[in-house]
């Protein structure tokens, strides 16, 4: 701020995208730490998992692995286009990719408040009932989605920020390290739900 | 090569006017060097806080039963002692002050690498603390848990506890924020020539602790998090009426905390490995060992966290796992005190202030890591857990060393960074103070420790009482030693002698630059061609 | 460095097919699921899982195409990982 003009110029994009990861990887112990909670849990309550599994249902979690898969790809091929100058279809990719996250998320309140009807939240007087193994699987299903969608919330603000700056032309062909990392962090996204899927909808 | 900066008449950092005026033209400064102060300040409040803490805790423990504080007083003062001085403390200390300031300076650049984000982890530093000091001023009495936040205590216990472990949360993205600037600003930032093997030792600690930083800091992020669920929500995870282990939360704590006595111990040695070559005017003996035993500390402290736990009901398959890992981790770290010890041998010592902080500092910290060592074997860990004798043993390493190597850091790097010379007359009768004192007040809690006196109690049967007044006696001694270092050092930022850019006759690039520092530290960035410690 | 890393330009057909292969495996790993294989249900989703985040990893996150710094740090992350719960597990695998 108060720096001399020299340092403000300074620009370096490898640094920036190599911060980047290092965040990322920051990011990837965070649920890191609730997988082994997740690990530990399931190797100590194999059935009760695997019956708790039974009342997800496995065609929203399909649908929403597929909606994520194809927001990654949009977003990858977003930095493609900006990098052929491709403004409108830069803009055009990065749009579908907060669109998909959207529905995502509805997805997401649509589940979400389904089981809450049902009385299955953390605390529940329903869910007391249920065996301890049950519990801990609801309390897992609510803290890692959870989590995870407090990242796609946040990914589609990065994304939406950068979206700002390619219509102002901030970012271009030659300057897109920002484009690049906001979709590095959005993949990062669909990788935790990459391994969200199989272990909360598919041990059945 | 100083010369030619001075004669330029540069402002240098401290009268440098930005855009800002005041007290606005520190905290919104993204000058590395500023930065560093505004940590070093909010610091020295602190700590001043924590240690008074202390101090009344030892006065406490001077009688048996009640002497100046009942019981739940006592427990709310160590468990607030404990999270200010680990987590607002110790450490961030030496890598988010010392580290800030000398980090470019050492390796030749004109600041970190992402200038903004450094400020604004001392934002996220500053609201870290005011969160989690907050816990004390509101709602249902101050926390007792401990800085650990034991499950399931932690969840429910009456106490304050949501704004303690927010507030630790918090802090932890500062620590992360710091991990990450650092370790792109020595990737992408030396100066030309400067490859890895002629970076100083103090970058290279750093560079192992801000990966410690960024790795381990998540896991307790996301612990802390279950911590909240659990308290507002019943989440079960920790809580042995809903299925959860509570020893899974001591793993998942020391996943972190365990690395975390690295973050704090590694840029420690990294200060001791700049002091002494510089006053043994020899360049370091095994230079490679130092680097190679600072990564393989960072790596092999991340698998020793169950060390904390060997009476808590793990399998013996996880015990003896454990153990072995703690005595290998002990391997790396003494072959630093080789290298150091033998890099005096045959040196011509120019005995100064800084000096014989190192010196002290491997004296306290041999003590800990053999009492370390004593922690590390099953049988007599078993004898040994939560007494006294460890409250000696990770002060002697958290203290004697962090704390010895930031007192260290600061005589060294002072004429540096404030452009003059404390009193070194003063400042060595604070250190011999200090250092009678630490000894009088830790050296008599092993023993106590040994004969049974639990930690964490405000009271004592009579058969500890003797060793009790000689520990509180040692704890005032200590106190008056800092009071005279601190008024020391704080005095001669304004009045002490003028300092010359390089009073000790060092050798890596921090003296090559004007005392203070111009804004940009350097005119020109400078070529590196030497080894960093070439006294030949 | 930057340079190379700039004038990489991956093809939108690369994508295309990178995806196929991800939405193929995934219905793959439900069909699996569906099929009682005992024990070796779950281990086959978390391999089919696996191959879908390597492929993620070099081809969206494009670390096959950038300096191999990126990939040995990466693959050092999730090794630490692995380790950290693999060392976890030796107290719960012998309690």
């Amino acid at each position: 701020m108060n720096n001399s003009a020299h340092i403000d110029e300074h620009r370096d994009d490898e640094g920036a995208k190599t911060g980047m990861w290092i965040f990322i990887f920051t990011e990837l112990l965070l649920f890191g730490g609730l997988f082994i909670v997740y690990s530990v849990y399931r190797y100590l309550n194999p059935a009760a998992f695997h019956l708790a599994a039974e009342e997800l249902d496995t065609f929203i979690g399909t649908v929403n692995t597929v909606i994520l898969l194809v927001s990654s790809m949009t977003i990858a091929m977003s930095i493609s286009a900006i990098q052929y100058k491709n403004k409108k279809l830069t803009l055009l990719l990065m749009g579908i990719t907060i669109f998909l996250a959207l529905v995502f998320m509805v997805n997401k309140y649509f589940e979400w408040s389904g089981k809450i009807a049902h009385g299955i939240y953390p605390g529940s007087p329903t869910l007391m009932e249920a065996s301890q193994g049950e519990i801990l699987f609801f309390g897992l299903y609510y803290a890692m989605t959870g989590l995870h969608a407090l990242h796609i919330v946040i990914g589609v603000a990065f994304i939406a920020y950068v979206m700002r700056m390619v219509v102002k032309d901030e970012v271009q062909h030659d300057n897109f390290t920002i484009l690049e990392n906001s979709g590095l962090y959005w993949h990062l996204v669909d990788l935790i739900w990459i391994f969200l899927f199989p272990l909360f909808y598919l041990i059945t | 090569m100083s010369d030619t900066v001075i004669r330029n008449h540069e402002p240098n950092y401290l009268e440098y006017q930005g855009r800002y005026k005041g007290i606005f033209a520190w905290i919104f400064s993204t000058d590395h060097k500023r930065i560093g102060l505004l940590y070093l300040y909010s610091m020295l409040v602190l700590f001043s806080i924590a240690a008074i803490l202390g101090l009344l805790m030892k006065i406490e423990l001077i009688a048996p039963g009640k002497t100046i504080m009942d019981a739940q007083t006592y427990n709310s003062f160590f468990t607030l002692h404990g999270i200010t001085m680990i987590f607002l403390i110790v450490v961030p200390g030496l890598p988010a002050v010392f580290g800030n300031f000398f980090l470019p300076l050492m390796i030749g650049a004109k600041d970190v690498a992402f200038p903004k984000l450094n400020l604004l982890s001392w934002w996220i530093y500053i609201l870290g603390a005011a969160v989690a000091l907050s816990a004390q001023f509101f709602g249902d009495g101050p926390p007792d848990t401990g800085w650990t936040f034991y499950a399931p205590y932690s969840f429910r216990t009456g106490t304050n506890m949501l704004p303690a472990v927010t507030g630790a949360f918090i802090l932890g993205f500062s620590s992360i924020a710091t991990g990450i600037n650092f370790i792109v600003t020595m990737h992408r930032m030396r100066a030309p020539g400067m490859t890895w093997m002629k970076m100083p030792l103090f970058p290279w600690a750093l560079y192992g602790t801000s990966w410690i930083q960024v790795l381990a800091t998540p896991i307790v992020g996301v612990t802390l998090l279950m911590i909240v669920l659990e308290r507002t929500m019943q989440i079960g995870f920790f809580d042995p009426a809903l299925g959860g282990d509570p020893i899974l939360y001591q793993h998942l704590f020391w996943i972190y905390s365990h690395p975390a006595v690295y973050i704090m111990i590694l840029p420690a040695m990294g200060v001791i490995s700049e002091i002494i070559p510089t006053f043994a005017r020899k360049t370091i003996f095994g230079y490679k060992a130092i680097v190679v035993s600072t990564l393989a500390i960072a790596f092999v402290g991340y698998f020793v966290w169950g060390h904390h736990m060997f009476t808590s009901g793990m399998s013996g398959t996880a015990l003896y796992t454990f153990s072995i890992l703690t005595f290998l981790v002990a391997i790396p770290s003494a072959i630093k005190i080789f290298n150091w010890v033998a890099t005096l041998h045959k040196a011509s010592i120019d005995i100064q202030t800084p000096f014989l902080w190192a010196l002290c500092f491997l004296f306290v910290f041999m003590i800990g890591g053999l009492s370390g060592m004593v922690l590390g074997a099953l049988s007599a860990n078993v004898h040994l857990h939560d007494t006294a004798f460890v409250v000696a043993h990770f002060h002697f390493i958290v203290f004697g060393g962090t704390g010895y190597a930031f007192f260290g850091a600061l005589h060294y790097w002072y004429p540096k960074m404030f452009g003059r010379m404390y009193d070194k007359g003063w400042a060595n009768i604070g250190l011999a103070v200090f250092f009678t004192g630490f000894n009088t007040l830790y050296l008599p809690m092993f023993y106590l420790g040994m004969i049974g006196m639990p930690r964490r109690y405000y009271d004592y049967v009579e058969e500890f009482h003797g060793p009790n007044i000689v520990s509180s006696f040692g704890a005032m001694l200590m106190i008056a030693g800092l009071v005279i270092i601190i008024t020391n050092l704080v005095r001669s930022a304004r009045k002490g002698e003028i300092a010359e850019a390089d009073p000790w006759k060092g050798k890596t690039l921090e003296w090559t630059v004007a005392s203070p520092p111009t804004l940009e530290n350097f005119a020109e960035i400078p070529v590196v061609t030497k080894l960093p410690y070439d006294y030949e | 460095m930057e340079k190379e890393q700039h004038t990489h330009i991956v093809k939108y057909k690369t994508y295309v097919i990178v995806l196929i292969a991800l939405l193929f495996m995934t219905f793959a790993s439900v069909a699996i699921t569906s099929i009682n294989l005992g024990p070796y249900t779950v281990a086959g989703a978390l391999l089919l899982a696996s191959i879908k985040c390597v492929l993620v990893l070099l081809i969206f996150m494009h670390l096959k195409f950038d300096n191999k710094f990126y990939g040995i740090m990466v693959a050092s992350v999730f090794i630490l990982l692995a380790s950290v719960i693999f060392i976890t597990f030796l107290d719960y695998l012998y309690r």
